[in-house]
């Protein structure tokens, strides 16, 4: 919607240079050396823009941009071997796309024509703060997962790592944990428990959602107010009574009080996410089932459940991420022979600190990102069963 | 319905009447009493599932945080002898309340429940574990010296069988001496008269007889009584005329009569202050005697770092109020966290509501991706991140910000508690705050700025205001959820990171004080649910979304 036109060379070619001097910043420090590469990288740069913008012709671009992909990958290569390589490839990548896009005044393409180069500036550098906060989001997640490969016992990247050196990585975190007994026993706890305490909690919970969400409901927010608590009560509050009034009856460090508990932690999720979905259902499709001769029964599982059942999954994937990540309360009311994935881990990070809880993170990740798919997934699929656009 | 909406000539002048011919208002509220009561059929089952597994717990452990049975069970007598004692008066009570002390102390060692006592006892005042213990190991100084007069005088005393004849009924002596191994023992019946006649040794003995029959399930005729029985006996022998006892052992219990006159007697009192000179001093008798109720506000006294007083509540020194410090300390670190997320969560939430939904969506993996992580893997990818060996630490090294015999220390302090737990939280402040900003109309930022408004005004005179609720339903969210976190302090927190929650779990695992943890427990469960009504009230808990 606004004009582009090439912006003069006085803005161009000094911001390139700042970029490489930025990008020269980093191979100092990577080398040791003291102010050769910044100077140097930023009149390659400034150089570069200066070949791409006024000597080369104007569809010469894409050629121009593999031209600065080779450059840079062949320096990286020669001063740092292949994590030299990749590195300074990809700051080439960026850097042709980044000449032109500042070259050419393409960055002012999406943004309305009345705004002022300040509100500009202000609008991409909001971006980039937004994009350091999501950074520091996914950081913590992505560097545990190359890791959890580490040949060494260490926690930290060795110089073998950093020069992409096959013998600087090795599977023996991810063999420890699916060899040694204490782990492969955690796993098993935890897909024993975790599946049981699910189904208690959808069962019941999916029951309760749908009589809540009748039209007269005597005390329904006090209901409701009950229901979510085990959400809302912090963990420890929640393990402390359990613990004590667990071991007045006697389930204290038994398969079942601990199913117990965390079927009750997992409530709440169910509870939320069916009486959302349950809000858009339409009560005359029972009601003309009913009026078909459909029974209380067969109109629940043939027409209700159906519609309901996208909600009811992941209100049942809640409840199975909460008893499969739970550790505060099976620490109290546990024993040690149902030691829990969490359980584990926590012990190996407060005690004995093995780099095997890297490999356990690196599949739990896996394992959370197939969850978020699913939950995804299906809540488009009720949205679009209800009638709604998918947003 | 449609047979009462048409009118007729009757339905006019009556009530309106349904389809079988009752009136429509009463056949409408029975059709509404039927439906509201399937409804609570269906929301039963859970609603007892709930209230059994987990209010409950939370209400036995709000009741443990007052309650303090131990000491009137463990002593009942002295605590009912205690009852009007004067501290100011004297500075340790009479020798009555010692007797009381006496008989109380010997049965509960015998028990072995004095331990249990100390321990309760030492959580108020230090020493009186060890006092406990001490006066358990010792407290047959003071009942051998009758029991060595009694066995001198007749070797049945110290015999089972002459004890359980003359104390229990006959018949009940009959079906023990007809029991055999492996059947239920008949409970204990004291024979008609003694407890008249010898009432102190008929009570004393009957505690024996119910301990030994219940908990030990050994034959009272095998079993010779404790030597608290010959004192008993002997304070009886004192104060009654046994001349008309006609009953078993009447023989040997006339001799014992007659010659207990001359038997060598010790003070209560002079014997337990022998024991253990503490035992007379004015501290251990108005502990005992502050603790004697069922209830006490002791454990939420020391809970905000107060002490029971004979003064009433004090506030402890300054050097020993821990408490108080830790909840100043959750509190505001818990606000800290809470700031950092408005801070981070702001900006992103902003971003992902004025992007195209597709871009929006995403972008909103990356905010629901560390939701959906497990939360030790969070807490061990920011323990490998922060530690002095760590990657954050290397980083800065190799950049040469920091020098390498300097590295900074992240982890186990407050900043490494904050780093963690904003990480942790942030997606519970994005998620509610998105949701508010999505429905604020980009226009009003436009037409302000149209009517001559900087882009500072815009944003803080229309915007801003407008996405309030959005920040107060994800502050909130996220204080609830730090104050009560455990996990994460205890990982990354070393000692000076570590919230309240941490002092709870070690009072249940460690120290063992079960009472003062329930209280810690109480206190922040009144917090988190005071700011759980205010966020009903603001948000409503229906209008809670996941993901």
């Amino acid at each position: 919607m606004t004009p582009i036109y090439d912006k003069p060379l006085s803005l161009t070619l000094p911001t390139l240079a700042l970029a490489g001097a930025i990008f020269g910043f980093f191979i100092d420090a990577g080398l040791g050396t003291t102010f050769v590469a910044v100077p140097l990288v930023a009149l390659i740069c400034a150089a570069l823009a200066y070949v791409a913008l006024n000597v080369m012709p104007k569809q010469r671009e894409r050629e121009m941009r593999w031209a600065s992909i080779i450059l840079f990958a062949v320096g990286g290569f020669l001063v740092a071997g292949l994590s030299g390589l990749i590195v300074a490839g990809l700051f080439g990548w960026f850097l042709g796309w980044f000449i032109y896009w500042i070259g050419r005044g393409r960055y002012r393409g999406p943004l309305p024509p009345y705004l002022t180069s300040g509100q500009v500036l202000w609008h991409y550098t909001f971006r980039v703060i937004v994009g350091a906060i999501l950074v520091f989001l996914i950081t913590p997640i992505i560097v545990v997962m190359p890791l959890s490969f580490n040949a060494e016992d260490f926690f930290t990247f060795t110089p073998e790592m950093l020069r992409l050196d096959p013998e600087g990585y090795s599977l023996k975190h991810y063999r420890d944990f699916l060899t040694n007994p204490e782990w492969t026993n955690a796993v098993k706890n935890s897909l024993i428990i975790a599946p049981i305490a699910t189904i208690l909690s959808v069962s019941l919970g999916t029951l309760a959602a749908i009589g809540l969400s009748q039209s007269h409901v005597p005390g329904r927010r006090a209901i409701m107010a009950i229901l979510i608590s085990p959400m809302i009560v912090p963990l420890i509050i929640s393990a402390t009574g359990m613990y004590f009034f667990y071991s007045k009856i006697g389930i204290v460090g038994t398969l079942p009080g601990v199913i117990l508990a965390h079927a009750v932690l997992g409530i709440p999720f169910v509870i939320i996410t069916v009486t959302a979905t349950l809000v858009g259902f339409d009560r005359s499709l029972t009601r003309a089932a009913a009026n078909m001769g459909a029974g209380p029964i067969t109109t629940f599982f043939r027409v209700q459940m159906p519609l309901i059942l996208p909600g009811v999954i992941s209100g049942g994937l809640f409840a199975f991420i909460t008893s499969f990540d739970e550790v505060v309360v099976v620490i109290f009311i546990g024993s040690a022979k149902l030691q829990t994935l969490p359980w584990q881990m926590f012990t190996g990070l407060r005690e004995q600190i093995s780099p095997t809880i890297l490999a356990a993170a690196t599949i739990l990740v896996g394992i959370s990102i197939c969850l978020l798919a699913t939950v995804e997934m299906l809540r488009r699929r009720s949205e679009r069963l209800r009638g709604m656009s998918p947003s | 319905m449609s047979d009462t909406s048409a009118p007729t000539e009757t339905a006019q002048s009556g009530p309106m009447l349904a389809a079988d011919g009752t009136p429509l208002k009463k056949s409408l509220a029975r059709a509404l009493r039927r439906q509201k009561l399937r409804a609570l059929l269906l929301i039963a089952p859970l609603l007892i599932f709930v209230l059994v597994s987990f209010v409950a717990p939370i209400a036995d452990m709000l009741f443990r945080s007052v309650e303090n049975q131990i000491v009137s069970e463990t002593l009942p007598r002295t605590t009912n002898a205690l009852a009007d004692w004067d501290a100011d008066a004297s500075d340790s009570p009479d020798e009555p309340v010692f007797e009381a002390l006496f008989y109380d102390f010997f049965l509960a060692q015998e028990r072995k429940l004095h331990t249990r006592l100390g321990t309760r006892l030492n959580y108020e005042m230090t020493g009186m574990s060890s006092l406990m213990r001490q006066s358990g190991r010792k407290v047959d100084d003071i009942s051998d010296v009758y029991f060595d007069q009694f066995d001198d005088l007749d070797k049945n005393w110290d015999e089972a069988e002459p004890w359980a004849q003359l104390m229990g009924a006959p018949d009940w002596v009959a079906k023990m001496e007809g029991w055999e191994k492996g059947d239920r023992l008949p409970a204990f019946k004291l024979a008609p008269g003694i407890a008249d006649l010898l009432p102190k040794t008929a009570e004393i003995y009957g505690e024996f007889a119910k301990f030994t029959i219940n908990e030990d399930e050994k034959s009272l005729l095998k079993e010779e009584p404790w030597g608290v029985v010959h004192t008993a006996l002997y304070q009886d022998l004192m104060a009654a005329d046994v001349s008309s006892y006609t009953g078993p052992q009447a023989e040997m219990l006339k001799t014992a009569d007659a010659a207990v006159v001359g038997f060598e007697t010790v003070g209560f009192k002079d014997g337990f202050i022998e024991i253990d000179e503490d035992w007379g001093s004015r501290e251990v008798w108005t502990t005992i005697q502050m603790y004697s109720p069922a209830y006490t506000n002791g454990y939420f006294l020391n809970a905000v770092d107060m002490q029971k007083t004979v003064d009433g509540p004090q506030m402890r020194d300054e050097d020993e109020q821990i408490y108080f410090t830790l909840f100043k300390r959750t509190m505001f670190m818990s606000l800290v966290i809470t700031f950092s997320c408005i801070l981070l969560g702001y900006p992103v939430a902003w971003l992902l509501a004025n992007l195209p939904s597709r871009t929006a969506n995403l972008l909103m993996i990356l905010v629901l991706l560390p939701f959906w992580t497990s939360l030790l893997v969070r807490t061990s990818a920011w323990k490998v991140m922060l530690q002095q060996q760590g990657v954050i630490n290397d980083v800065l090294v190799w950049m040469g910000l920091v020098a390498d015999e300097s590295r900074l220390v992240m982890i186990n302090n407050q900043l490494g508690t904050i780093i963690a737990m904003t990480h942790i939280l942030l997606p519970f402040m994005i998620l509610p705050l998105y949701s508010v900003m999505q429905t604020i109309p980009p226009s009003y930022l436009r037409a302000a700025k149209s009517l001559g408004a900087t882009n500072w005004t815009a944003f803080w005179r229309v915007y801003f205001p407008q996405s309030v609720p959005g920040i107060g339903a994800g502050s909130i969210l996220v204080f609830i959820l730090a104050i009560g976190y455990y996990i994460t302090p205890e990982i990354v927190g070393g000692t000076t990171g570590t919230f309240i929650s941490n002092r709870i779990a070690y009072h249940i695992s460690s120290s063992l004080n079960w009472g003062l943890a329930a209280a810690l427990g109480t206190i922040l469960l009144g917090v988190v649910l005071l700011l759980y009504y205010v966020y009903d009230k603001i948000v409503g808990i229906d209008n809670v979304k996941l993901g």
